[in-house]
């Protein structure tokens, strides 16, 4: 829970944690070493002085150190973590749905616990699926196009086989579809970080909602082009937020682009955990006005109401977590602990 | 007086001229600036070497590969050499590229492990479509600010726009820049040509400006936000870099035989500010 200056609750779902071992034990080749090395470049580029931590504890951490960092020191209610398996990189992978789940049900009501798939294997991906929401009962998925699977390196959402996957999440009530873009290489002839299958997939399957975290960065404006045409478009403010610390004009450029393209219905908090922590960035979100002439210039302005919705309400609709409910079972759990 | 050693030097600033004309397409930026330019090595035969790193091992590979092959041509161009040789280091395909750029290949054969065949054809239009809306925008904005209503602007001819002097800042940079695609992109080469025009070549009425504006200024937001991010990165993945060598070296004889140029511009480089790296090149 945040707690604003004047006294007021506001309810934090971050959209988008993980628990990962990027440790050099689980690395599998140099390609394992470069991931979790980019990610750190991230963490340590973007984040306050004071927030950063040693390489060590980036590369692994523990279940407690994650729970204490997202609810105890910091502000959220409850967070959707993420799976990504890399497989090739990872020996144990990266953080597959197992790890997060085994994580995950330590600590009750706290978070949603979303899938991952790999439409490259055909039948077996339909079948993990099921697995999935069978064990899981998940309600989301987070897909990776830029991931390494024997020869390919990389997919789209307009594959035949992601089609297959899709239909068949439409038809369990997997309806969230967080999406990452990350660099593609094949096709060559095309734009490594396109997001324009999105555009397709989102108008194919109108009953699932594409969340696409980053905001398709570094297609910012293109993913603004295809969110304002499709209605279950989503943007994840993750990699973009933290730039409030450093960049806050450039901060206040982007989410004035979104808040008129994408408007504040459509746009997620996620704190892209560990790589940050969500603390300060809620705290300097909450603390952030817009400068005037970018309010004048596009007729938008960041309001509470708007924060509050960014930072829990759209995703509570989106994954159905009804808000008063469970604010009064995040009370009494808390008091349950208290008291044992 | 050390005559070889002044023309050593003098090629060496030579190539990096050259280098600077290269830019990221992704962020329209020049590689040097960007400070993606590591070393540059001259032989007394004519050869250059270049070595160049992106801000991560993951940058698009398309661009990786447009970077390296735009470096082998404009040092190329330089009377004096023999053979211009960029490297790029820590990249996923780095050896790929490295290899396919020196034997002047494509990159769809460069890369053709992945998948056969594709030219980069189409991506090199999509951003060139893109940093040609951004240097207009800021022509559209300067000229603006400076009084011109929008009347005059959708109006306005080449001639008129090279007789506009914008001072110093970044609409004066950009002067040049924009009318170079214009030309290079035959949207307008004669002086009634006018001067501004969609990439597309359509003319832009008046009534119409506003709402291209605002496309053009997403277009402009997206690639000021990439190119923050990389010099964040590129700033880091260097931090990482010199921890690791330091690691490697402690205790051993200090790793620096005296390079010159190439310790001078790292040094210049923490934090990536492109100001401090062109005054080390000057």
């Amino acid at each position: 829970m945040f707690i604003t200056p004047t006294g007021e609750e506001v309810f934090v779902i971050d959209g988008h944690t993980h628990f990962w071992d990027g440790s050099p034990a689980n690395q599998l080749n140099v390609h394992g070493k470069q991931f979790i090395d980019c990610f750190y470049a991230y963490h340590t580029s973007l984040s306050p002085p004071d927030k950063l931590w040693p390489k060590e504890q980036f590369e692994k951490y523990s279940a407690e150190q994650m729970y204490r960092d997202l609810f105890v020191d910091g502000p959220d209610d409850m967070a959707i973590v993420q799976s990504t398996y890399l497989t090739e990189f990872y020996k144990n992978g990266f953080n597959t749905i197992d790890r997060n789940a085994e994580m995950a049900k330590r600590y009750k009501d706290r978070f949603i616990v979303n899938g991952a798939f790999d439409p490259r294997d055909g039948e077996r991906a339909l079948e993990y699926i099921h697995y999935m929401k069978e064990t899981f009962g998940i309600k989301g998925v987070k897909l990776y196009t830029a991931e390494w699977k024997g020869d390919s390196r990389g997919w789209k959402l307009t594959d035949p086989n992601a089609y297959r996957c899709f239909e068949l999440c439409d038809k369990l009530g997997i309806k969230n579809i967080h999406v990452h873009k990350g660099p593609t290489i094949i096709p060559l002839d095309k734009d490594a970080f396109d997001v324009h299958d999105v555009d397709h997939a989102a108008t194919d399957f109108q009953g699932l909602n594409f969340i696409i975290e980053h905001c398709g960065l570094p297609r910012l404006d293109d993913f603004c082009w295809i969110a304002v045409q499709e209605t279950n478009v989503y943007g994840g403010l993750a990699v973009a937020l933290p730039f409030i610390h450093g960049r806050p004009r450039y901060f206040a450029e982007v989410i004035s682009e979104l808040l008129f393209w994408v408007g504040e219905d459509k746009i997620l908090f996620g704190s892209d955990y560990a790589i940050w922590t969500p603390r300060w960035l809620v705290e300097k979100f909450w603390n952030f006005e817009l400068p005037g002439d970018l309010k004048q210039e596009h007729g938008v302005d960041l309001t509470p109401q708007a924060k509050k919705k960014i930072l829990g309400l759209n995703a509570a609709r989106l994954y159905g977590v009804d808000v008063e409910a469970q604010k009064a079972k995040l009370k009494k759990g808390l008091y349950a602990s208290a008291a044992g | 007086m050390n005559a070889p050693l002044l023309q050593h030097d003098l090629r060496t600033s030579e190539v990096w001229g050259r280098l600077a004309l290269v830019t990221d397409p992704e962020l329209d930026e020049s590689v040097t600036e960007l400070g993606f330019v590591e070393l540059v090595t001259v032989d007394d035969d004519g050869g250059v070497d270049i070595v160049f790193r992106l801000p991560t091992y993951w940058c698009s590979a398309n661009f990786a590969f447009l970077m390296a092959d735009d470096m082998r041509r404009a040092v190329s161009s330089l009377p004096w050499v023999r053979e211009a040789r960029p490297q790029l280091r820590d990249h996923m395909v780095a050896e790929e590229i490295n290899r396919g750029v020196s034997e002047g290949r494509s990159f769809g054969d460069a890369l053709k492990d992945f998948a056969s065949g594709g030219s980069l054809d189409e991506v090199r239009d999509k951003f060139r479509r893109k940093a040609f809306e951004r240097r207009q925008e800021t022509m559209l904005l300067a000229l603006r600010e400076a009084g011109h209503d929008d009347q005059a602007i959708c109006q306005m001819n080449l001639n008129t726009y090279d007789t506009i002097n914008f001072g110093t800042g970044e609409a004066a940079r950009q002067k040049s820049r924009y009318r170079e695609l214009l030309v290079e992109r035959r949207l307008a080469e004669l002086p009634g040509d006018q001067a501004f025009v969609t990439y597309d070549g359509r003319p832009i009425k008046r009534n119409e400006l506003a709402a291209h504006l605002r496309r053009l200024r997403g277009v402009r937001v997206n690639m000021e936000f990439n190119s923050s991010l990389c010099r964040g990165l590129l700033a880091a993945r260097y931090r990482e870099l010199e921890a690791d060598r330091a690691e490697r070296t402690a205790g051993s004889a200090p790793a620096c035989g005296g390079c010159g140029g190439g310790c001078a511009m790292r040094s210049a480089r923490l934090p990536a500010t492109g100001g401090e790296h062109s005054a080390a090149i000057a």
